[in-house]
């Protein structure tokens, strides 16, 4: 038991910077280009990890607290996420109000520590970051209301658990609907292609990308392994919603639970590659869209 | 002779659009009104029961509108043959089919028992009259069309859905699963009660935009504005009236169902909001086309008040679909003519028209009296027995406000006709060359008579009529 | 056989949001295409022992034909002549009719749980679906500029008026669908005629070219 636990966590741990190598490669492979290797981002972890960062005189604690409560939060909410159906670490009635709100905070301190700043590029980026945020948000409750209704449980180890079969044989099309509005909200929550373009810099477009010019050595690399790992949390709620094997093993589960993650990694890829950048004004639209189609979801649920 | 009517306008419809002359054409138009008006009268002599599986038949309250439009139109063909005359540049053979099929339409929306034919009906109406509206091919009256079509066809996918609302009411076990109106009043109480009044909303609002009840008269205006004279009177004599009885038809289903009072508080509402947004718009109105546009919202307005009231004042609806359409006629076949002899409707640039026209000017200034309802033209009896009616279901208030944009709309209105008909002639634009001749005063005049003889004395058959009209609504 | 039905259902309401959200003409008349064989689809899966089933075929064969094939192609061959792609400015955003949209969805679906058929239930959608189609309609009608896009969203409506007369398909009489659809053409073609004419006085679609006519 306590074997599998930790191997859950190291899991939750060490796998993330895999799955955007992987989202990397697919992009350059689409593209006809060779691309980094797929554990390029533990590379450049570690290369950030023994630098030193730079502090601008004008930044406060609140820019150097930005990197490491983002991780801390991001974390946290990860260790509510059950892998593979198993349950999570914690769990209790309720969570997935503070598994929301805990990536909220992830945010909230990184666009703090923008503004610390004084850029204004920096400021524009995080009210870029925040007012598109305030769209996915209730996207994504909404998501999560809907799997809580349909399973009748309110915590994510349930509604993720062994209900989730019964519950898509009772209430497919409502799922269905949830799982692509969901897609759409892991693809702006994590600052992929449609929404943002995590590869651009330097340019008026962006939104995520500019919020973290100014981190520099251990914070930046903080940033970036907590940005795996929110692709992770995203990539596991969304395999387990709609790819539920049911394998009974746990090794088998786990094993499953990987490769649909990479295939999950892969769909980002594609999505990325064959999908040009959203103008700014077309982005609320989108996330408005997954949350209409949530509530029509639940509609059926309800009735 | 029930189906003679209907056919002998639509063949000849037909035919029109294949006639080759476009200068013997038009008299197309005063065949068929006379075959239709002589059908009419002989349906008055001699009444027929139900044809067709009972899904034509001429009841009173049919009688009543059908009457009036047969002598309206009578009246509008024989203005056309002068119209047209002047018009002799444009092509005539849509505007001579449309109108004949139109008529065709709205006698089978008269006679009509069945709501499904009433709708398909109500929707060739529709179909027929908006290339009219576009007679003269320019950006205005384009502009004027497209808002009608649009509007209208709203209006008819909402009627229609309220119709299969009202099909759904009926569909239970031991309902008549039928649209019929017999059948659909004789099942009364066993209708489904929640779907007999979710149809009632959307027929209401259906034929509501056809009646050109505010708020849904947003066409209204800009297709009098821009139509000929004589398309405006029959769309406001003719047409309009046949929305209205749609909505009498769909009231005696919805009273018989038991949600009555629902439906005549909801009819009491929207005419009165028709009858004080007229009375807003009239005021100041520098195109005296819009401003008869208005005063055509004004009358859909009173006589959904008067359905609203019930009793007596329905009654007084029925008098008042007559005065209406023989009033309306003569207001806009006046106007056009004045429209014609000064080539604007701008009130800033028709002036005098009583000297340039001694005729039209004249009965431009009378059908305003007697639409106001003056004594001792026709409407002002009518408009008197439903203020009546108020008074005696004990509606004060309504009497009141009635009374109220009733007077507003008198000055309002007066105020645009008499600067038109009086005044100077200084500054006007020149006459293009029209005169009031037999063909163009000639049926204004016949009509306004006969406003005024009703006004005088009303025959009680006629009476007679309008009360069997009313109790078919009533129900007592 | 079911689930299917229950997908074809969802799958009209999707379009219907998606129509709202669409700028680009070309999909949305896709959209309107694809809900017009969706109808087609529905009126033969909702065929039971009730019907009798060459009328069925003939309804959901016309449906097919004219609101997923004709009408459509139409509508191409209008914008193509206009040379028109987009919608660029409506009247309302497209966020607002978007919202607008979820809430007719969720009044339909709590509207028709409140009016229980007198008849027997053909399936729990039908109602709130041919609802939400009709405020779709309702909405793009009024909160669109260009004319082909009014046109569109008449074409919902009608969608949605045909979706609830699927309910009626047992007991009332042919001519009323007949006639559904006969109307449907007219309407389009006259609109059709109407629209060329307003090409060629104004050069443009836009019916806000059409507001000389004011108070």
């Amino acid at each position: 038991m306590i074997l599998r636990a930790l191997f859950q966590i190291g899991l939750l741990l060490l796998l993330p910077p895999f799955l955007l190598g992987v989202v990397n490669r697919v992009k350059a492979i689409v593209a006809g280009r060779k691309g980094p290797p797929l554990l390029q981002l533990y590379s450049d972890l570690r290369k950030l990890l023994s630098k030193g960062a730079v502090y601008s005189r004008t930044t406060t604690w609140v820019f150097r607290a930005g990197p490491a409560i983002g991780l801390a939060a991001v974390a946290t909410a990860g260790t509510m996420l059950p892998v593979a159906g198993q349950p999570a670490v914690f769990s209790f009635a309720g969570d997935f109000v503070l598994f929301a709100y805990l990536l909220a905070l992830a945010r909230f301190v990184t666009a703090l520590a923008a503004l610390d700043t004084g850029s204004s590029f920096e400021g524009m980026g995080a009210a870029r970051e925040v007012s598109f945020a305030s769209m996915a948000e209730p996207a994504l409750f909404l998501v999560l209301v809907v799997m809580a209704r349909a399973t009748g449980s309110l915590s994510l180890s349930g509604m993720l658990g062994p209900a989730l079969a019964p519950a898509w044989r009772a209430a497919a099309p409502a799922l269905l609907l949830s799982a692509i509005a969901l897609f759409v909200v892991a693809l702006a929550e994590n600052s992929r292609i449609p929404v943002d373009d995590p590869n651009t810099h330097l340019e008026l477009t962006m939104i995520h990308e500019v919020m973290v010019l100014d981190h520099s050595g251990p914070d930046l690399a903080f940033i970036l392994y907590g940005a795996s790992l929110k692709f992770f949390l995203f990539g596991a709620l969304f395999v387990r919603l709609v790819a539920d094997v049911g394998t009974s093993g746990f090794w088998a589960a786990e094993a499953a639970f990987v490769v649909e993650l990479v295939g999950f990694a892969i769909l980002v890829g594609v999505v990325e590659s064959f999908m040009a950048r959203l103008r700014l004004t077309r982005v609320p639209q989108m996330l408005v869209g997954a949350s209409v189609l949530s509530v029509f979801a639940l509609v059926l649920l309800l009735r | 002779m029930i189906v003679f009517v209907i056919l002998v306008p639509f063949v000849l419809g037909a035919s029109a659009f294949a006639w080759p002359d476009n200068r013997t054409r038009p008299a197309l138009l005063v065949v068929g009104a006379a075959l239709h008006a002589v059908g009419i009268a002989s349906l008055w002599i001699h009444p027929e029961g139900p044809v067709m599986h009972g899904y034509l038949f001429l009841d009173a309250a049919g009688k009543v509108v059908v009457t009036t439009s047969s002598i309206l139109f009578l009246a509008s063909a024989l203005y056309a043959q002068g119209y047209l005359r002047h018009r002799s540049d444009r092509d005539n053979r849509v505007f001579v089919g449309g109108l004949l099929i139109m008529l065709a339409a709205m006698t089978t929306v008269g006679m009509a028992q069945h709501l499904g034919v009433l709708w398909v009906a109500i929707e060739i109406t529709t179909l027929a009259t908006a290339p009219l509206i576009y007679f003269n091919h320019n950006a205005r009256s384009l502009e004027a069309a497209w808002k009608y079509l649009l509007v209208s066809s709203l209006g008819i996918a909402l009627a229609l859905l309220g119709t299969f609302f009202l099909a759904l009411s009926g569909a239970g076990p031991d309902g008549p699963r039928s649209l019929l109106l017999e059948d659909l009043i004789r099942a009364g109480p066993q209708l489904s009660r929640p779907w007999v009044r979710a149809a009632f909303v959307f027929l209401l609002v259906g034929y509501g935009t056809k009646m050109g009840l505010a708020p849904l008269h947003s066409w209204k205006h800009d297709a009098y504005g821009e139509a000929p004279g004589l398309l405006g009177a029959l769309l406001a004599g003719g047409i309009t009236n046949f929305a209205f009885l749609s909505v009498v038809r769909v009231l005696q289903v919805t009273s018989a169902a038991g949600e009555g009072a629902f439906a005549r508080d909801a009819l009491l509402g929207l005419g009165l909001l028709s009858m004080a947004l007229a009375a807003v718009f009239m005021a100041g109105q520098r195109d005296f086309k819009r401003m008869l546009a208005y005063s055509s919202v004004e009358h859909m307005g009173i006589l959904a008040v008067a359905l609203g009231l019930g009793g007596a004042a329905v009654t007084g609806a029925f008098y008042h679909v007559l005065n209406n359409g023989l009033s309306k006629g003569v207001m806009f076949l006046a106007a056009g003519n004045i429209h014609r002899a000064y080539g604007s409707k701008r009130t800033d640039q028709v002036r005098c028209a009583a000297r340039r026209l001694p005729v039209s000017g004249s009965l431009f200034l009378a059908g305003f009296l007697a639409v106001t309802g003056t004594p001792p033209f026709s409407p002002f009896w009518s408009e008197f027995m439903i203020l009546n009616g108020a008074i005696g279901t004990g509606r004060p208030v309504v009497a009141g406000l009635f009374l109220l944009f009733l007077a507003v709309i008198f000055i309002g209105m007066g105020a645009t006709v008499l600067h038109v008909v009086q005044g100077s002639d200084d500054g006007a634009p020149g006459n293009p060359g029209f005169k009031d001749g037999w063909l163009t005063a000639g049926p204004p005049l016949v009509l306004m008579l006969a406003v005024l003889a009703l006004g005088l004395w009303l025959p009680s058959p006629l009476m007679g009529l309008f009360s069997a009209a009313a109790r078919l609504v009533t129900g007592t | 056989m079911g689930a299917w039905t229950d997908m074809a259902f969802i799958l009209v309401v999707v379009l219907d949001l998606f129509l709202l959200a669409s700028s680009r003409l070309g999909a949305a008349i896709r959209a309107v295409a694809l809900q017009g064989a969706l109808l087609s689809l529905l009126a033969l899966l909702l065929t039971s022992s009730g019907h009798s089933p060459g009328h069925m075929l003939v309804v959901a064969g016309g449906a097919f034909l004219i609101k997923a094939i004709l009408i459509p192609w139409l509508m191409f061959r209008a914008i193509r002549e206009m040379a028109i792609r987009r919608e660029m400015e409506p009247l309302v955003g497209y966020v607002p009719s978007m919202i607008l949209g979820g809430v007719g969805v969720v009044l339909s679906f709590a509207f028709s749980r409140g009016l229980p058929l007198p008849t027997h239930e053909m399936h729990p959608f039908l109602v709130p679906t041919a609802l939400a189609t009709v405020w779709t309609g309702l909405l793009l009608v009024v909160s669109r500029r260009k004319a082909v896009t009014q046109v569109l969203g008449f074409l919902v409506l009608e969608n949605g008026v045909f979706v609830f007369g699927l309910l009626l398909t047992d007991f009332m009489p042919v001519m009323v669908e007949a006639g559904v659809l006969l109307d449907l053409l007219a309407a389009v073609f006259v609109m059709g005629i109407v629209m060329f004419q307003i090409n060629r006085e104004f050069a443009s679609l836009d019916t806000d070219a059409l507001s000389s006519l004011k108070d």
